[in-house]
């Protein structure tokens, strides 16, 4: 589960990660078992950080049934970890929400090139909805024809949402046996998730600025100021930086113009 | 009681937002500058995530065994490792260290 870059980028990158048959040229036709194929190997993967979530959120201090409807009606893993670090950390509802909020806000973007793909007719449009994420989104690009788009659509995001919810229940119910997680190290895990996902984001410098802009202004302010706003505020480095680059190659532009 | 409105204004945040990329109309979130903040979004707010779970307890600052995790991490990230590899050697090595410094 994942927060990221723009729509091709997120192909690219579960191309990594994901079975072979994923990376091979799109054929003209797709045998259907194929498509399965792939969309099963990224649910499977991805379905499984899901313990991951449910002992993070679980040591956080939620309870059970708040940990699984995370997962079922969120159902977007960074958000869900970003709330419950939130959350654990003081933060208040709304500050909390808000953080989880805006790295949902890419999904949006995944879903203008999804409907144009899928071509989903008007009535299951609310019900797909919930399966736009990255993984969907990657595995339904990386598809050739509009029959199997609509199948690696459908088969991973049935598996995700399946496998995600499940290991969150295994999780939290687990994180309890368990006793105290941070002795078992799974403190780390979600600060791993954020990072495996930002990293195949820092291609030009331009997104390096913005992290490392946005990792000062999250620590620097850390201790000054609310818990969870200090991640707000670091979202700004996004806007700074576009507006500084804008800045550069406006007067670029006017020097080459003389 | 507050845990489960901040659950419910996420819950239905993300899922609107999901619903908006299905039902506006193509071309009306396409504009460039639009594009460009919603791929750098993420970027700022992973970064700072990433580094204030590593990097800190409540509201301090503290370098502590998730440091060494989260260059395990990193190590892996290089070495081209799957998601869930990056994830364990994060779980392993934080683990480890705690048990190693007592």
């Amino acid at each position: 589960m994942a927060a990221r870059r723009s729509v091709p980028d997120v192909a690219e990158q579960t191309a990594q990660t994901a079975p072979p048959a994923i990376r091979t040229e799109p054929a003209a036709a797709k045998p259907d078992s194929a498509v399965v194929r792939d969309a099963l190997g990224v649910g499977v993967a991805v379905g499984l950080s899901g313990f991951a979530f449910g002992v993070t959120s679980a040591g956080s201090g939620l309870t059970l049934l708040q940990t699984c409807a995370l997962s079922l009606l969120v159902f977007t893993g960074a958000s869900q970890f970003a709330l419950v670090g939130a959350l654990a950390a003081g933060g208040n509802p709304f500050t909390a929400a808000a953080g989880a909020f805006f790295l949902g806000v890419r999904n949006a973007f995944y879903g203008l090139r999804l409907s144009q793909l899928l071509a989903l007719p008007r009535f299951v449009r609310p019900f797909a909805a919930h399966w736009v994420i990255d993984e969907t989104t990657a595995v339904t690009l990386a598809q050739p024809s509009r029959r199997s788009a609509r199948l690696g659509f459908t088969v991973t995001g049935l598996t995700l949402y399946v496998l995600w919810n499940l290991t969150t229940l295994v999780g939290a119910v687990g994180a309890e046996a368990l006793g105290d997680t941070d002795a078992w190290g799974l403190d780390a895990a979600s600060p791993a998730v954020f990072l495996a996902l930002l990293a195949p984001m820092l291609r030009t410098g331009m997104e390096r600025a913005v992290a490392g802009l946005a990792v000062l202004l999250a620590v620097g302010l850390l201790p000054v100021l609310p818990a969870g706003v200090p991640v707000l505020v670091a979202a700004l480095a996004a806007p700074a930086v576009l507006c500084v680059q804008g800045r550069r190659a406006g007067r670029t532009e006017k020097e080459e113009g003389r | 009681m507050s845990v489960w409105i901040a659950i419910g204004a996420t819950a239905i945040g993300c899922y609107l937002v999901k619903l908006l990329g299905l039902l506006v109309p193509a071309g009306a979130l396409e504009r460039p500058l639009v594009k460009r903040l919603a791929a750098l979004l993420p970027v700022a707010l992973l970064a700072a995530l990433t580094a204030q779970q590593t990097f800190s307890t409540g509201q301090q600052l503290m370098l502590d065994a998730r440091g060494a995790g989260l260059a395990a991490a990193a190590l892996a990230l290089v070495l081209r490792a799957p998601f869930l590899v990056v994830v364990g050697a994060a779980v392993v090595v934080t683990a480890g260290v705690r048990a190693v410094s007592g």
